[in-house]
């Protein structure tokens, strides 16, 4: 299925985005979320970008204040969804323009619109940053 | 980022558009939240917030619907439950602009998932999407119904589904392919449909076509063998197309990345010819040329780069690759792993896993680096390389491996240590030649890492230890002195605890010196000091304390002289408030003071636990936690290889719950009998069957092997002055107490001769009662709950066969409801049983259920009959079960 899940968090720990592509509970995700923020935040620049959780794995990549942790399943390539990672802030910075945390805090709908073009049930879609943005683009001009 | 200049820009715009009027607005609720300084404030504006939501729904405000459900769904971030929200979704769906239904449509894949039934009310509204003219809300349903359709909905939906991606749009294709993912995932039978469909869209253009082709392809793969074959012959020619396309394409801006074009499109298709080439020479055939050129081509200096490289690679491990293309695979593996960049270090060691199945030769030259990365600073390194250590173990490197390993040991971070040491004692344990090695290596283990070790490791030491005559010796005495210097290794304490206890003269003695040991200096008192001092040491737990106590009323029979001094250190603990330890320390203290006569045959050693079927048994128990560790675990009942090298016909891994003697594998006459936790110790510290039984014992098919921990087996019970047989019964029976349920206190219409119990055991010993009757009954089991009474009935002319008519009663006060009678017997005896009378037992004995049993006894005149019986039933709803043993039958069965 490949993308499990793709999480925003700050530094502090807390979620500012939460997308999971299989169905768990809300308890479920908060000590998922828990724990492998504690996990990721706990590890060095040096440290290789892979953390091993359950029987996920998670690719993150930190960008200022936020970490953008996605869980894949363990025959995903680690390096490709690193790529998509950065994609996915490129083409938040394309759209919001340096893109910041409270640009995501308060248009939280409109990053999952852009997630929901790049990625549906799992599955990458769509890599090319204008066709990602075209709807939303759109739908701002019409109202 | 934060700058103040973004701040006030987005104020302003804040009261330049605010378009509601009433309640708080969104941007005023996140900073609300934002503001919040402890969890409780943030709750408590979550919930003013959810109450003016619901308030809303309930009132079916219009206007402050979009509004809502975008608050929902961050409080749904923060993982506050949002289900009342529900219903809300489907009406801004059903709306019928595109922003009602945009936020709807996310909503509904945030808030519902594919188990609610709310779900299935949406199908209408998606239908109707699904045939709109507007492609972006064919868009949004399609994106909908492949992030959380049902099985239902995907069989409703999918010819609309099928119609779309023949669509002429471009969104609206690549869209539909994805969402079949789901519903081939959700309805197999439905891959068919979708084949002819799929490898057509491999001949698009557009990227987003291709990704999602490519993906529904492998899909389709996965779903159905047709698939798979119908995809081989039809689609490897697009896919070497594609890949040859995006890979010699000039460049294109929108899917360029560090000038690479597209390399997630790249990887999508080498994951799929990785499937499609696996097992298949022809079409292995085909990619060679394609991937010798991805992989000489593409520069490995950028992160995309290696992306594509690292899935090549693997690609060229998975299919039928020839032999050139292979090295040319290890070459880019090399590289990766000299690669300082820890990233590629991790997929190289990815890499090697699967490179092992097709050079084992090309890794095992890596070897020295990955035990280095064994030691990396990076926990998510070292796990991979400790599973490819493993894998890389064979019978010729294991001694230096295990060396490094074990050296490592002591260095290594505590949360590591748990899986070096798992992952040490299997390879120990698989790859042992001689067992002194292997004990040594145990040693060091436990030493080192005494606490990390999981139960089942030690409990196999035990087992080793116990059948390795000649090594005895030696392993109580360099435990012994293990336990001197590493007093807080759990697991390491317990197995010298043992050892000391059953080798205790050895240990004094220098009995069974090898050549390599130095003789020791310990005296019988230095023995139990250490006993002692584990005993009283303030980190032990109770199954330490209790196997201590057990080592000390041992070595009271080993060392005579100072029994005394024993019996005061094991009474120290007859008030202790874990009622385990008191209950030992009482018990223990009588058998030192009062019955000096058996303690020396009553505290023997342990029988030697038969390895092969202990191995057998723990692979069964054990297979859960060993299944994790790839590959299969070493112990399988076919090819048994046992960690001293010895190789033991399988025995049959039974459990010894219903066993009636370890000889004869019980034949259970009740359907699904569960088979009990095969715990080690049971076995072990309860004395075993027919190995123990000795002379006198009039026929070994009695011997028991009890559960209970320390029970001794009637067999046992034989080893004593005969005279004790046929004494008086005895009021306070102390050994016999501890038996449990099984012991059977007396016998309704006793014949003659008085009922005798033996001195250690509550079980009658059978041999004792003599007389016959036609129509006797015995009082088979009662408890402080429930009492059976067998009558029986001969039948004249076939001795052999009884009927059994077996009346249950409850002794409470509350009925007992579900009631299931199970008996099991040895192999040289047929049951039939009966349906009973009813399920249901009522209470304080007014009325009772009742049961026949056919007992055939094949060996009648040989061997008397003997039964093991299990009774389960409700109270107010909680199970309970009760088993015990019937060999008190009349003589002559």
């Amino acid at each position: 299925m490949g993308i499990r899940f793709v999480l925003f968090v700050n530094k502090q720990g807390q979620t500012r985005l939460a997308q999971y592509y299989e169905h768990l509970s809300i308890d479920e995700r908060r000590a998922l979320e828990g724990e492998i923020v504690r996990k990721c935040l706990a590890r060095t620049d040096q440290q290789c970008s892979f953390v091993e959780h359950r029987n996920y794995k998670v690719v993150y990549r930190r960008y200022a204040s936020l970490f953008f942790l996605v869980g894949v399943d363990n025959d995903e390539n680690e390096l490709a969804i690193l790529e998509f990672i950065h994609l996915f802030v490129e083409t938040m910075d394309r759209h919001f323009g340096n893109v910041c945390e409270l640009d995501i805090m308060f248009h939280l709908e409109k990053v999952h619109f852009m997630l929901e073009e790049m990625v549906m049930n799992g599955c990458i879609v769509e890599t090319s940053k204008q066709n990602i943005l075209a709807p939303i683009q759109l739908m701002e001009k019409s109202s | 980022m934060d700058t103040v200049e973004k701040i006030v820009e987005e104020f302003a715009s804040d009261i330049a558009m605010s378009p509601f009027s009433s309640g708080t607005r969104l941007r005023d609720m996140i900073r609300a939240i934002r503001a919040c300084k402890t969890a409780a404030e943030e709750r408590a504006v979550v919930r003013r917030e959810c109450a003016e939501i619901r308030a809303a729904i309930s009132e079916n405000e219009q206007e402050l619907r979009h509004r809502n459900m975008a608050k929902l769904m961050f409080i749904h971030m923060l993982g506050y439950p949002t289900h009342f929200g529900q219903m809300e979704c489907l009406k801004l769906i059903a709306a019928t602009g595109y922003p009602e239904k945009r936020i709807g449509y996310l909503g509904l894949m945030l808030l519902l998932d594919e188990r609610q039934e709310v779900l299935m009310l949406v199908t209408n509204s998606l239908k109707q999407d699904l045939n709109h003219s507007n492609q972006f809300i064919v868009g949004l349903a399609l994106c909908a119904l492949g992030n959380i359709c049902s099985a239902e909905m995907a069989r409703d939906l999918s010819p609309e589904v099928e119609r779309l991606m023949r669509s002429r749009e471009v969104n609206t294709k690549k869209k539909a392919a994805l969402c079949s993912i789901r519903i081939v995932r959700k309805v197999p039978d439905l891959a068919e449909n979708f084949m002819g469909l799929a490898s057509l869209l491999l001949k698009e253009k557009h990227h987003g076509i291709l990704i999602s082709a490519v993906q529904l392809c492998t899909e389709l793969c996965k779903a159905s063998k047709d698939a798979l074959e119908y995809l081989r012959k039809n689609c490897i020619e697009g896919l070497v197309r594609i890949l040859r396309d995006v890979s010699n394409s000039s460049y294109a801006p929108e899917y360029d990345v560090a000038g690479i074009s597209d390399p997630f499109l790249h990887i999508r298709v080498l994951k799929l010819m990785r499937i499609l080439g696996q097992g298949d020479a022809d079409c292995s055939e085909y990619m060679n040329d394609i991937l010798a050129q991805v992989a000489t081509k593409t520069e490995s200096n950028k992160n995309a780069a290696n992306a594509i490289l690292y899935e090549c690679v693997q690609t060229i491990m998975g299919i039928e690759a020839t032999s050139g293309l292979c090295v040319l695979a290890i070459n880019i593996l090399g590289r990766f792993l000299s690669n300082r960049d820890n990233n590629i270090r991790y997929v190289a060691l990815n890499m090697l896993m699967r490179a092992i199945n097709v050079d084992t030769q090309a890794v095992q030259r890596h070897r020295t680096t990955i035990l280095e990365c064994v030691k990396d600073a990076d926990a998510s390194i070292r796990k991979r390389a400790l599973e490819l250590v493993f894998l890389l173990v064979n019978d010729t490197n294991v001694k230096p491996l295990t060396k490094e390993l074990v050296d490592y040991l002591d260095l290594a971070d505590p949360d590591f240590k748990e899986d070096l040491t798992a992952k040490i004692c299997s390879i120990v344990e698989k790859f042992s030649q001689d067992k002194l090695w292997y004990l040594d290596q145990m040693f060091k283990v436990l030493s080192l890492a005494g606490n990390h070790v999981k139960d089942d490791v030690w409990h196999a030491l035990v087992v080793v230890i116990s059948n390795a005559s000649e090594l005895q010796g030696y392993s109580v005495r360099s435990l012994y002195m293990a336990l001197q210097a590493f007093v807080d290794q759990g697991s390491l304490v317990r197995v010298a605890v043992w050892c000391i206890g059953e080798y205790g003269e050895m240990l004094v003695n220098n009995i069974g010196m090898l050549q390599l040991e130095e003789p020791i200096t310990v005296t019988e008192s230095d023995a139990v000091d250490a006993v002692q001092l584990t005993l009283n040491r303030y980190s032990a737990d109770v199954t330490t304390r209790a196997m201590c106590l057990v080592a000390l009323l041992k070595l009271s029979s080993r060392f005579p002289s100072i029994s005394e001094r024993i019996k005061q250190i094991v009474s120290q603990n007859k008030e202790n408030i874990v009622l385990e330890l008191q209950q030992r320390s009482i018990e223990f203290s009588s058998i030192i003071q009062r019955h000096q006569s058996i303690r020396p045959s009553l505290l023997e050693r342990m029988p030697v636990l038969d390895e092969a079927s202990y191995l057998v048994k723990r692979a069964s128990t054990t297979q859960g936690t060993l299944a994790a560790d790839k590959p299969a675990p070493a112990v399988t009942p076919g090819g048994l290889k046992l960690p001293n090298g010895v190789a033991k016909p399988a025995t049959s891994p039974l459990a010894d719950l219903l066993d009636l003697s370890s000889d004869d594998v019980p034949a259970i006459a009740t359907a699904s009998t569960t088979t009990a936790p095969n715990d080690f110790l049971q076995d072990l510290l309860g004395i075993g069957g027919v190995n123990s039984s000795t002379a006198g014992a009039p026929s070994s098919s009695s011997t028991d092997i009890l559960i209970d921990l320390l029970s001794i087996g009637s067999s046992t019970s034989q080893n004593g002055p005969p005279a004790a047989d046929f004494s008086p019964p005895q009021a306070t029976d102390l050994l016999g107490s501890l038996s449990s349920s099984t012991s059977i206190s007396g016998i309704k219409s006793a014949p003659a001769v008085p009922q005798d119990m033996d001195l250690l055991d509550g079980l009658p010993s059978n041999t004792s009662i003599s007389g016959v009757d036609n129509h006797s009954s015995i009082m088979a089991f009662q408890s402080a709950t429930l009492k059976i009474n067998f009558d029986f009935k001969r039948h004249p002319g076939k001795p052999q066969e009884t009927t059994i008519h077996a009346t249950f009663t409850n002794l409470t006060s509350t009925s007992y409801t579900d009631f299931v009678f199970q008996a099991a017997v040895p192999k040289f005896i047929q049951l039939r049983l009966d349906p009973a009378s009813g399920n249901v037992v009522p209470a304080s004995g007014n009325g009772s259920v009742t049961q026949g049993l056919s007992v055939t006894n094949n060996q009648h005149g040989q061997k008397p009959l003997a039964i093991r019986i299990r009774m389960s039933y409700k109270v107010n709803g909680e199970d309970r079960l009760e088993q015990g043993q019937v060999s008190n039958f009349p003589p002559g069965l």
